[in-house]
């Protein structure tokens, strides 16, 4: 293995991050899912890797791939943290074009030295090395949305396959994109209004769609669609999604994603409400 | 108004209206006694397009109380709600159309799979009746084929082709690609010839050539291929409108095209009926064809007196000089703006259409005055001249 002799001859010692994967799409189709900004904030724990991205101080996603997702993980701090460029990570990771032809997959090895040197991204694929260097910039602090279970208000979750009709059709000239969840009708309801009238789509609780609906008081919050946008990348590779409200009105998405291996990891997105609404 | 469509009529209200938008920007909407009429026209008026569905073609349908209705709005927002035509056939399982005057909305509401339900309030403009006066039962040629034999046909234009040329034989009918006269140095010409025996009606009265666009008839395929339904076709001579037709128990679509009128023919053309024995037009003919009389009209039922008159029509004179009836029968329609429009020669060049009305002339149909009350094909007038 040309991949590992690689790996060899680098003196291990001096990473503080070694991450290995078989196949690299399992990492780069998740960024992808919150690949809606150039930079990303990775935070690597014993747990795994987090990765940030934020848009306007409004909204923020995450995504998660856990330590089991990766055939190698060491990590020699708590904490390892840095900014890189996501769009030439994402270029990166696709190098060798990204074929999804089984069989034929890109081996990853990632490493990370500490702070001011390169991520170095070690690629292989059909006997052939690429070694890339990406500077790494200086890790900003991500938004603490403080959105905590305890202050969730309104949860449902459903299955992405008839979120995902929703979203391909929404109405894009409406600029907000309105959510209204309430113990009774209209329950989970998507609305838009937009140059040629309003649309609103209703999701009865009793759908086979819907796996959990635990909605405690009716809750009428609007969202820029703007910034809800960038969610639909996540949308279309999730099979769940569920969707929270807080007492403020922020709103949280969680995609469960399942990988070309059948494992699961998971993606959020946070938003910030777009304005009070007055409540129906 | 209330009209409740199930099951596979989805589908098929859906592809109507994605055809009509191949025709104009605008949808027409209005419930009818016999039906909900649906209908569109392009912004040069030369294309017009009618879609009627019978009452039996809804599970349910009433009028609006007491009083005629009749809105237009925009045809994306409606297209909107039927936007994933592929799967609509297998979620939607009930289309609601709902009229709210107070609100001014059209509501449509979707009943899907899974308890989904998409609710719709469009909002519309009053309008006026779009009414195009055609007499296709009058056109001497008259086909009727499966929409496969000319989706077969249309494919081989490559899509950027404006306009297609058909002409008849007695036993034969040609697709041509049209060529501006211009372009006919570097242009290739692409002839496709039908035998009658590949349609299910072949009537020809009169060995003519007709050119219209391409764009259209590709949109009313689309629906008559989803549906099955056979197109027949009907036309008389160039100039005189196309109309292609999609029928079936529960619903009746016409699309009436303008063709492109042939200058030097326009003399000729009033004798056409008379003698239907003469000679076809040469096949290069209408390369000979100046663009800009490209005239066009949907008013059938005008009444040219001489063949003169008709040609002044054609030629689309200048406001100033119009044959007596072209003016007559403009000033009836209270289309003063249209006019205008039509023969302003400062505004910028339209390609081929300098006129919003048919120069055509049904000699079946002649009388020799002009009559006040004119229809007007696509009449903005309050009148409601069905």
């Amino acid at each position: 293995m040309p991949l590992s002799t690689q790996s060899q001859d680098d003196n291990d010692e001096q990473y503080i991050l070694v991450a290995s994967l078989d196949n690299a799409r399992n990492l780069s189709n998740i960024l992808k899912a919150i690949a809606f900004k150039d930079h990303a904030i990775f935070t690597a724990t014993p747990n795994g890797l987090k990765v940030t991205v934020e848009d306007s101080k409004c909204l923020q996603a995450n995504a998660f791939i856990q330590v089991e997702i990766f055939q190698e993980f060491t990590i020699k701090e708590d904490l390892v943290g840095f900014q890189v460029n996501l769009t030439v990570l994402l270029d990166c990771l696709n190098i060798f074009g990204g074929s999804t032809a089984p069989g034929l997959s890109t081996a990853l090895r990632m490493c990370y030295r500490g702070y001011g040197y390169p991520l170095t991204l070690f690629l292989e694929e059909g006997g052939v090395v690429t070694v890339c260097k990406i500077n790494t910039q200086e890790p900003e602090e991500p938004i603490d949305f403080d959105f905590c279970s305890s202050n969730v208000i309104n949860k449902v979750i459903l299955q992405s396959e008839s979120l995902k009709e929703a979203f391909s059709e929404l109405d894009m000239t409406s600029e907000v994109l309105q959510i209204t969840m309430s113990p009774s009708q209209p329950y989970f309801r998507l609305s838009t209004f937009g140059n040629s009238g309003n649309a609103h789509y209703d999701y009865s609780k009793d759908s086979d769609m819907m796996e959990l609906f635990k909605c405690t008081t009716t809750q009428t919050n609007r969202y820029k669609m703007l910034l809800l946008k960038p969610t639909t990348k996540a949308l279309a590779l999730s099979c769940k999604v569920s969707v929270r409200t807080d007492s403020r009105g922020f709103l949280s998405l969680q995609y469960m994603v399942r990988n070309d291996d059948g494992q699961i990891c998971f993606v959020e997105y946070y938003c910030c409400p777009d304005e009070e609404v007055e409540e129906e | 108004m209330q009209c409740v469509v199930t099951g596979g009529n989805v589908k098929v209200l859906a592809k109507a209206i994605h055809s009509l938008s191949r025709i104009g920007d605008e949808l027409y909407v209005e419930p009818q006694q016999d039906g909900l009429a649906l209908r569109s026209v392009n912004s040069s008026r030369s294309a017009y397009a009618c879609f009627l569905f019978a009452p039996l073609f809804f599970s349910r349908y009433s009028l609006p109380n007491g009083h005629d209705f009749r809105c237009k709005m925009a045809i994306k927002s409606v297209q909107s709600v039927f936007r994933s035509l592929a799967t609509l056939e297998k979620t939607v399982e009930k289309c609601h159309i709902e009229l709210d005057e107070q609100k001014n909305r059209l509501t449509f509401t979707l009943h899907c799979k899974h308890g989904l339900l998409k609710t719709h309030n469009l909002s519309y403009q009053d309008s006026e009746s779009l009414q195009a006066v055609f007499d296709k039962e009058g056109c001497g040629n008259v086909f009727r084929a499966q929409p496969r034999l000319l989706v077969d046909t249309v494919v081989h234009f490559p899509p950027s082709l404006e306009e297609v040329s058909v002409s008849v034989s007695d036993n034969r009918m040609w697709f041509r690609n049209h060529v501006d006269e211009e372009e006919r140095s570097k242009a290739m010409v692409t002839e496709l010839c039908l035998a009658s025996d590949e349609f299910d009606h072949f009537a020809v009265h009169a060995h003519n050539s007709v050119t219209f666009c391409l764009k259209e008839l590709r949109g009313l395929l689309v629906f008559a291929e989803s549906t099955g339904l056979p197109i027949s076709m009907y036309f008389d001579e160039p100039g005189s409108p196309v109309v292609l037709s999609v029928t079936d128990s529960v619903l009746e679509g016409n699309f009436v095209l303008a063709t492109l009128s042939h200058d030097d023919h326009s003399f000729q053309k009033n004798n056409t009926k008379g003698a239907p024995t003469a000679p076809p037009p040469p096949l290069d003919d209408f390369m000979n064809d100046d663009m800009d009389p490209y005239l066009i009209a949907m008013d059938t039922s005008m009444a040219p007196g001489t063949p003169e008159a008709s040609s002044a029509l054609t030629v689309c004179s200048p406001p100033q000089t119009p044959a007596a009836n072209h003016s007559t029968r403009l000033h009836c329609e209270e289309e003063e703006e249209e006019e205008e429009e039509t023969v302003d020669s400062d505004r910028p060049p339209n390609k081929k259409f300098r006129s919003l009305f048919f120069g055509s002339v049904f000699p079946s149909q002649m009388s020799t005055q002009p009559l006040p009350d004119q229809d007007v094909l696509a009449s903005d007038s309050e009148e409601d001249d069905s």
